[in-house]
């Protein structure tokens, strides 16, 4: 059986009440299929069965957000958007004495380590912080980590290549088994940590904020807050790299955004 | 005018291996303001990011485009979805997308097309499968089916790669099994 609409608002709101954690402004069709999914994983058929495990057994919901809020990536995904960096992003930041980049919502991390790569490729990395956030606290873990499967890295060389990347991609990992991890020189200065866009505010000030993939899981106000909330964040000129069906469209803050690469969405604050 | 729209709110569409071909063969026949609203999810490399729907639109008169997260569903628009991310109906009507892991290898897929789209318009719903070399799309069938909508594939005689509509079918929740030309003068029926 399958939690339909209502069933799911409700659901939502008794999490909030509960638990602090607000889905009530996440694109419904998403957040419904997931915990379809859930239900299916863990053999619940009715939705009333599953609100009221997750309103009793507080272990149970932590399971449950893990599985909801859990989002997937690959290392350059959409390597057009790595090659801008590289090319109309970088320059720019090297003209600051120290680099502050925040990227919110970095699931398991493969792009977290991507933008390491660019910034070491660019002379930049040992100037930079990069402050790693997502709302899952198992994605942030494998993220710290930084061990992936062998069998995506195929998918991540090849991005890296059409990214414009020209070293050899070998350097920056380490194979174990079936398994690669990458270099602790890339990770020393990322900071990982749990930030929810829904809730949290700002912590610092970028010159770079990217976050790809986030927002389209977010309905219209959710999505016009954490815009908001980026550009509070952001320095003047500072740079805000969406995913590529993401926009500024529906935002209050667009007008004060310059496009930097349309296609990429790559956009800087106006000064 | 106002029956139709009141019978079905939109038309859904899965396909995968073969579908350029079986879509515009479709599409070519529809007017511009075919009023049911047309959502698709054909199977592509990401790589190739506008070619399907500049390739339909060159052949068709009815609006072709590539669905937006947060569009507004409107009629007289083959809404098509983008690469790499699965595309689905909000209550509201309007699109979402997701970047969830691929279902049955694939993202977009057309099974989370079919379910999202069923549950927001019930019997209101014409689902069709056509060719493809994969059995997405079948669980979809069954949802559009549970939630009384009307539920077709394409003839497997008819169908370039008959994996995809065969799976359709076996569900046993398929309500017609037509040819394209057949699927098109039903299409077309529905707005005389």
């Amino acid at each position: 059986m399958k939690i339909d609409p209502k069933e799911l608002r409700q659901l939502l709101e008794s999490i909030l009440y509960v638990y602090g954690y607000d889905f009530t402004e996440y694109a419904e069709a998403s957040v419904r299929r997931r915990v379809d999914n859930y239900m299916n994983i863990k053999n619940i058929d009715a939705p009333e069965v599953l609100a009221k495990m997750i309103l009793q057994d507080e272990k149970f919901f932590e399971e449950f957000v893990q599985h909801v809020s859990v989002t997937v990536t690959e290392m350059f995904r959409d390597p057009g958007f790595y090659r801008s960096l590289r090319e109309n992003v970088m320059g720019r930041l090297a003209t600051y004495p120290f680099i502050k980049i925040w990227i919110a919502g970095c699931a398991t991390g493969e792009e977290v380590y991507s933008v390491a790569i660019l910034l070491k490729e660019a002379g930049l990395l040992n100037r930079s912080v990069i402050y790693a956030t997502d709302i899952n606290q198992k994605s942030l873990q494998i993220a710290k980590e930084g061990v992936y499967p062998m069998d995506n890295m195929k998918t991540h060389i090849s991005n890296y290549q059409k990214s414009g990347g020209i070293e050899s991609f070998s350097e920056y990992y380490k194979a174990k088994y079936n398994s690669v991890m990458f270099d602790k020189s890339l990770k020393q200065n990322i900071v990982f940590a749990p930030h929810n866009l829904a809730v949290d505010t700002s912590f610092n000030e970028f010159q770079l904020i990217i976050c790809r993939n986030v927002l389209i899981y977010f309905n219209q106000q959710l999505q016009n807050k954490v815009i908001n909330l980026f550009y509070e964040s952001l320095c003047p000129l500072g740079f805000l790299g969406l995913g590529s069906k993401e926009s500024l469209l529906f935002a209050e803050k667009k007008k004060y955004f310059d496009d930097v690469d349309r296609k990429e969405k790559i956009f800087v604050k106006a000064r | 005018m106002a029956d139709f729209k009141q019978a079905y709110q939109a038309i859904v569409i899965g396909s995968s291996a073969g579908g350029l071909h079986a879509l515009s063969s479709i599409f070519e026949l529809l007017p511009a303001d075919y009023p049911i609203p047309i959502m698709v999810v054909q199977h592509r490399s990401k790589d190739h990011n506008a070619l399907l729907e500049e390739v339909l639109q060159a052949k068709c008169v009815i609006k072709i485009k590539q669905a937006d997260e947060k569009e507004i569903i409107s009629p007289g628009c083959v809404y098509i979805a983008p690469p790499d991310y699965h595309l689905l109906v909000e209550d509201n009507k309007t699109f979402s997308l997701s970047s969830d892991p691929p279902v049955h290898y694939s993202r977009p897929s057309v099974d989370v097309l079919f379910e999202s789209a069923a549950q927001v318009y019930k019997k209101q719903l014409i689902g069709i499968v056509l060719t493809g070399a994969n059995s997405d799309g079948a669980e979809g069938i069954i949802e559009i089916r549970k939630n009384g909508g009307v539920t077709i594939a394409q003839s497997l005689l008819d169908a370039d790669f008959v994996y995809m509509p065969r799976a359709a079918i076996q569900t046993l929740q398929v309500v017609h099994v037509w040819t394209l030309k057949e699927i098109s003068s039903y299409l077309l029926n529905l707005i005389r």
